[in-house]
């Protein structure tokens, strides 16, 4: 286990330098004046630009000026913003809002998903799974920003169940309806992954044998189908965590979540070059760690891994 | 003969006209849903077991033995279900038995060894967790303590003696062996009336095959259980039951006490199978002391059965005599202090070849026999030039192989041909018959379009195929017939030396037969050397002329094929030899 | 008979008429030859699915190849005075805030994400093909520098990166420019799915039967190894065609995608946001577009996965 975690770690260090390097790269080795272009049409403040050109250190060589980027990162500093307010302060601020709203989402994403999965993969073929399919299948087509609006629409402004904005303070209720749109992008693929996942366990000889062994039904779904299953939907989970970000930055934008993505959609919006650069590179960073985590949870999940040297 | 046709010794329980049979299957029907309707697997199968007894059904892969145990326990897979007929357990007919009923009668009632070690236990579970649930879901003990006891005891029986050590212990941490015994003792937790054990060794080692036979036995002997056996090994069949039943596409062809059927099998398919048994075949060679001298006592009794059937021995005995002229010829291929050591990550270096030496003589086939991990396929690897010796010397057609150039190397790759183990992947699945065959045609740049394609239809002739098949894809085929397409690919160069790397292993008995047979025709036509290599001793008997025997990387004994099955020097040989099922039958002759 | 043998156990002989013997290992191919895609075409043409999105992506290819077949009316010809009016007269689903005709909109968008669509998917098939095939079959040191390569880009979502990209390079907006900044991070995915499919593939006997003959090793990847393993490319790629169409659609929607002088489905969609409440419609049309034409190839994806998937074909 030991061994593997430290692998892991290992391996995820020219990963965690390549993105950031990327990045940089992206943005500050094209011709002309970076600063220029990541500010497009728009002039900011003098002391921003100012702030701007000092943290990229644009007079140095570029692998320098990387360099220094990254070292900016690790003490933390991640940049300012258009209004000159640090990123880390703002981050500080949002993150809590985020973290919670993915959390709601995750709860949706895993009791719903993987039930209603569950049920369609030992119903195969039946009513249940036919009408799963069909609205997964619906459900995958439908861009986040599409299923926002329309959740907005329908939900917030025809049936009033909801609020159509998040208020201050982001109360749990009003993080309700963004939690089931930014689900409902994942949902789909987490249902069918799970059922043809099912499908494929119920077919394995240790379920047969588990059933000759005197057990009963009750207690082989629970103990050797699902948990079994669980494993590829984890791993599902952890790759489709880029997808889940993207959605956030949509959805956070659309029902004006005081969160990370709104911040960074308020900058896409508005053309502040430097902020989404800022932003992404943190996402990037989450995106890193939260692989990390899910792959030790993967060995927790599975003790070929857990025990291979 | 049939003085010692009933075999009285075996049956050792009472027989009373009154008893209850245990099991009774009555015209068992069993059917499965498929596109193109109902397609019966079982079709009115009917057997009786008493107590204490044993019995063995045999079959080739797809007869419906699996199909059958299956049904018994009402686990069929799939869209299978019992179409009609009776399973009376103690009087209780199984085939009516809810689902829910059928629960407490698993595991408590009748208990089930399955095949694969491998894919049985649930590999996310530990060893102890599995163990334990059935006892639990069995009601044999409660409580934490009890049920963990039970689990241990239960183990140490199924011959897990360091048990309490390894309850934690995942299913990937375990040999195969080990995982069988673990099989073996969830299937008698419950203690249950009846074990089924469905082909419960088929994936093991002869020698570790043996020991957990035996032990099954015994054990099972030991508790009174009643034993149905599924297997697809008749040797085996007959000596571990009292009881058989052929079973042949989905019907009893034969059934009756094990030793009359072995010795006078009445149905020409029993006696094709009798015929084709590399086990059984070995063991007459054995008691009649040679090839020719069984062959004589064979044509006299079963061998002269109807026409498509294959008698090993008479293969044997063809070769023999083509081979016995060829026997002092130059050496084909010269192995010399042969050595290959991996390196494996963390743990340092594995030797899976140990300074292994040997010759071939052109025309004749050497046998190089081996467990898994001997580094018998190693050494195939090395001779192929698929795998770069670490030391050593590979001579062959005067070169040496770790010394040629490229060039050179192209040119005696054309000398020497393989033809692997498994039927499924040895094609390309997206190449036709005639590409396949004409591939090495291609890369050698013989010949032009036109006498490839006479070379193909002339190489499935030699391969006993029709010639339609040019347009065919490997997937159309069966696994003896795609095994023919790679021998028949094999010889396209017309080489020297092919290479045999268990190519005979994964095929039902009938077709393996037929598959020696046509390697022996092959050799004595083409003037052929073999280098065969296998872990079953049985076939070995039927083809090889020299035998080595390698373990743990050396060849620990080698010699003709007679001396080594006649005289075995070495305890291992013994060992291996022991564990061709079928040793304590006494056969007809 | 033995005195000893208990009811029903004793000697039974099947009578041969009822149990014929078949001769041992009989050919038995009839019919047209098969292999893995002349099967998945046969069960491809008997399914549905397949017909529907089959005849939807056609349908979508001439709408965009000839728009004006479908509408003649000119979707940069605006008048505010139509501004949010509904459907009616000449005009079939109504107007837009800025008064122009939806359905003429719709039916120009198409061919705006078709394309993208379309450049997308080449770049990540030809991508992740040269990704994966290489470090999966080579193997070692290449595989190692490639497979890290891979893990980079696929670090950063790619949606996330085309932001970057389209952020800084927001003046040369176009449908080529838009794909690169896509393809060029949602390649990884295939190459893993490449990679370890060829890992599976080749160690498979007929490639070690190919060896033996002396066959290159690149004429092996070309010839044996590549073949076997392009099925799920292919269906990856099918769905990449979606997810690119998605991609772009939301780039657009957050304002660094194409210049609102493109005609494009996620523009308009973006540009009807302010008008949910009063004018639904406007938004809704263009999503529905969107969604179907994505439906579509997804459909298609899935149906290709289960074909080519023998698994899949026996379970039903």
């Amino acid at each position: 286990m030991a061994g593997y975690i430290l692998r892991r770690l290992l391996q995820a260090i020219p990963v965690l330098l390549g993105t950031t390097f990327l990045i940089y790269f992206m943005v500050f080795a094209m011709p002309g004046d970076p600063i220029v272009a990541l500010f497009g049409e728009k002039t900011p403040p003098p002391q921003v630009l100012e702030a701007v050109r000092e943290r990229y250190n644009l007079d140095k060589p570029f692998i320098v000026q990387y360099l220094l980027f990254l070292g900016g990162i690790f003490q933390g500093d991640l940049g300012i913003s258009f209004s000159g307010e640090p990123v880390s302060d703002i981050l500080a601020r949002t993150f809590p809002v985020t973290l919670r709203l993915a959390l709601l989402s995750t709860l949706f994403l895993m009791v719903g998903g993987i039930l209603i999965g569950l049920i369609s993969g030992l119903r195969k073929g039946g009513i249940f799974d036919a009408s799963a399919l069909v609205v997964s299948l619906i459900l995958i087509s439908l861009p986040i920003f599409v299923i926002g609006f329309v959740a907005q629409f329908v939900f917030a402004i025809q049936l009033g169940w909801f609020r159509t904005t998040v208020g201050p303070g982001a109360p749990w209720g009003d993080l309700v309806l963004p939690a089931i749109v930014l689900a409902a992008g994942s949902f789909a693929q987490i249902v069918r992954l799970t059922r043809s996942s099912v499908i494929e366990t119920d077919g394995q000889d240790f379920v047969r044998t588990a059933a000759s062994k005197g057990l009963s039904r009750r207690r082989i779904v629970p103990v050797h189908i699902l948990r079994n299953s669980l494993i590829p939907v984890v791993t599902y989970l952890a790759v489709d965590f880029g997808v889940l970000m993207v959605g956030a930055t949509v959805t956070e934008g659309i029902f004006n979540v005081p969160g990370v993505g709104n911040t960074l959609y308020q900058a896409i919006i508005r053309g502040e070059g430097p902020t989404v650069v800022s932003f992404v590179t943190v996402m990037v960073l989450i995106y890193l760690v939260v692989n990390l985590l899910v792959d030790l949870l993967y060995a927790v999940l599975d003790p070929r891994i857990r025990y291979a040297k | 003969m049939t003085s010692t046709v009933n075999g009285s010794d075996v049956q050792q329980s009472t027989t009373g006209a009154e008893e209850r049979p245990i099991l009774e299957v009555k015209d068992l029907e069993v059917a499965f849903n498929t596109q193109e309707g109902k397609v019966t697997a079982v079709d009115g199968v009917s057997f009786t077991l008493y107590r204490g007894q044993s019995l063995a059904i045999v079959g080739e892969s797809g007869s419906g033995k699996s199909t059958t145990a299956h049904a018994i326990i009402n686990l069929l897979p799939g869209t299978g279900h019992i179409a009609g007929g009776q399973i009376l357990l103690d009087g209780q007919d199984l085939a009516k038995t809810s689902q829910r009923d059928m629960e407490s009668i698993r595991g408590r009632k009748i208990g089930f060894v399955p095949q694969d070690p491998m894919s049985n236990l649930n590999p996310v579970w530990s060893i102890g967790f599995q163990v334990e649930e059935a006892i639990r879901a069995n009601g044999i003990a409660t409580g934490r303590k009890e049920v963990k006891a039970r689990a241990i005891e239960v183990l140490k029986q199924a011959g897990l003696q360091d048990a309490d050590r390894r309850l934690k212990q995942f299913p990937h941490q375990f040999s195969g062996g080990m995982r069988q015994r673990v099989l073996i003792g969830m299937g008698l937790a419950a203690d249950p009336q009846l074990l089924i054990a469905d082909e419960p060794t088929s994936a093991l080692d002869v020698t570790v095959q043996r020991v957990i036979l035996d032990h099954l036995e015994s054990l099972t002997r030991e508790l009174g259980t009643t034993l149905l056996f599924i297997t697809h090994d008749l040797g085996l069949a007959a000596e571990r039951a009292e009881q058989l039943v052929v079973m042949y596409k989905g019907k009893v062809v034969e059934s009756g006490p094990s030793l009359q059927i072995l010795q006078n099998p009445q149905h020409p398919y029993t006696q094709r199978l009798v015929a084709a048994a590399p086990s059984l075949a070995s063991r007459r060679i054995q008691a009649t002391g040679s090839v020719s001298a069984a062959e004589a006592s064979m044509s006299e009794d079963a061998a002269a059965a109807a026409g498509d059937t294959i008698d090993l021995i008479a293969t044997a005995e063809a070769r023999h005599e083509a081979v016995e002229a060829a026997a002092s010829k130059a050496p084909a291929i010269v192995v010399e202090n042969l050595t290959k050591v991996f390196k494996i990550r963390g743990s340092g270096e594995f030797t899976a070849v140990d300074d292994v030496s040997f010759q071939i003589p052109k025309g004749t086939t050497m046998a190089l026999v081996g467990e898994s991990g001997s580094g018998k396929s190693t050494v195939a690897k090395m001779l192929l030039k698929l795998e770069d010796a670490t030391s050593g010397k590979i001579i062959v057609g005067g070169k040496d192989l770790e010394k040629v150039s490229r060039s050179e190397l192209f040119e005696l790759r054309s000398r020497m041909q393989p033809v692997f183990q498994d039927p499924y992947g040895s094609l390309n699945p997206l190449r036709n018959i005639g590409n396949t065959i004409a591939e090495p045609l291609y890369t050698h740049k013989v010949g032009d379009t036109a006498s490839r394609r006479a070379r193909v239809l002339e190489l499935l002739d030699q391969v006993s195929l029709p010639r339609t098949l040019v347009g065919r894809y490997p997937n159309e085929l069966s696994g003896g017939q795609r095994q023919r397409i790679a021998i028949a690919r094999a010889l396209a160069l017309k080489p020297e030396i092919v290479v045999l790397d268990e190519a005979v292993s994964a095929l039902d008995v009938l077709v393996q037969a037929q598959i020696l047979r046509l390697l022996a025709d092959l050799q004595a036509e083409l003037d052929l050397t073999y280098l065969f290599i296998t872990h079953d001793l049985a076939v070995v008997r039927v083809i090889a002329d020299h035998v080595a025997v390698m373990q743990k990387g050396r060849i620990v004994e080698s010699a003709t094929t007679d001396e080594v099955f006649d005289n075995p020097k070495e305890q291992y040989t013994k060992d291996l030899l022991a564990a061709i099922p079928g040793a304590n039958l006494k056969l007809g002759a | 008979m033995p005195s000893n043998t208990r009811p029903s156990q004793a000697h039974y002989v099947a009578p041969i008429e009822e149990t014929p013997l078949v001769a041992i290992d009989s050919v038995k191919a009839e019919g047209k030859p098969s292999n893995l895609w002349t099967d998945a075409w046969r069960d491809l043409r008997k399914r549905p699915m397949f017909w529907i999105s089959a005849v939807m992506i056609v349908i979508l290819v001439i709408v965009a190849l000839f728009p004006t077949l479908f509408t003649s009316v000119d979707p940069r010809y605006c008048q505010l005075s139509l501004s949010n009016q509904g459907p009616g007269g000449d005009s079939l689903l109504g107007y837009n805030r800025q008064g122009c005709d939806i359905f003429a909109r719709i039916i120009h968008g198409t061919s705006t994400s078709l394309a993208v669509g379309l450049i997308v998917s080449f770049l990540v098939a030809l991508l992740g093909v040269i990704f994966g095939a290489f470090s999966g079959f080579y193997g070692g040191w290449l595989d190692a520098v490639l497979s890290r390569i891979g893990d980079i880009f696929f670090s950063i979502p790619y949606i996330l990166a085309a932001v970057v990209v389209m952020s800084v390079f927001s003046q040369y907006a176009n449908v080529w420019t838009i794909s690169l900044a896509i393809g060029a991070f949602a390649w990884p995915a295939t190459a893993r799915v490449l990679r370890a499919e060829i890992l599976r593939v080749k160690n498979a006997d007929f490639v070690m039967a190919a060896t033996a003959l002396g066959v290159s090793r690149f004429r092996i990847l070309l010839r044996h190894v590549l073949p076997n393993s392009i099925a799920p490319v292919l269906v990856i790629t099918t769905i990449s065609l979606a997810s690119a169409i998605v991609a772009e659609a939301t780039l657009s929607f957050l304002g660094v995608g194409l210049p609102s002088t493109t005609m494009s489905w996620g523009n308009d969609i973006s540009q009807a946001q302010v008008d949910l409440r009063t004018n639904p419609q406007t938004l809704i049309l263009p999503s529905i577009a969107l969604s179907v034409t994505v439906l579509s190839f997804i459909m298609l994806g899935e149906v290709i996965r289960d074909a080519l998937d023998p698994k899949a074909r026996a379970q039903r």
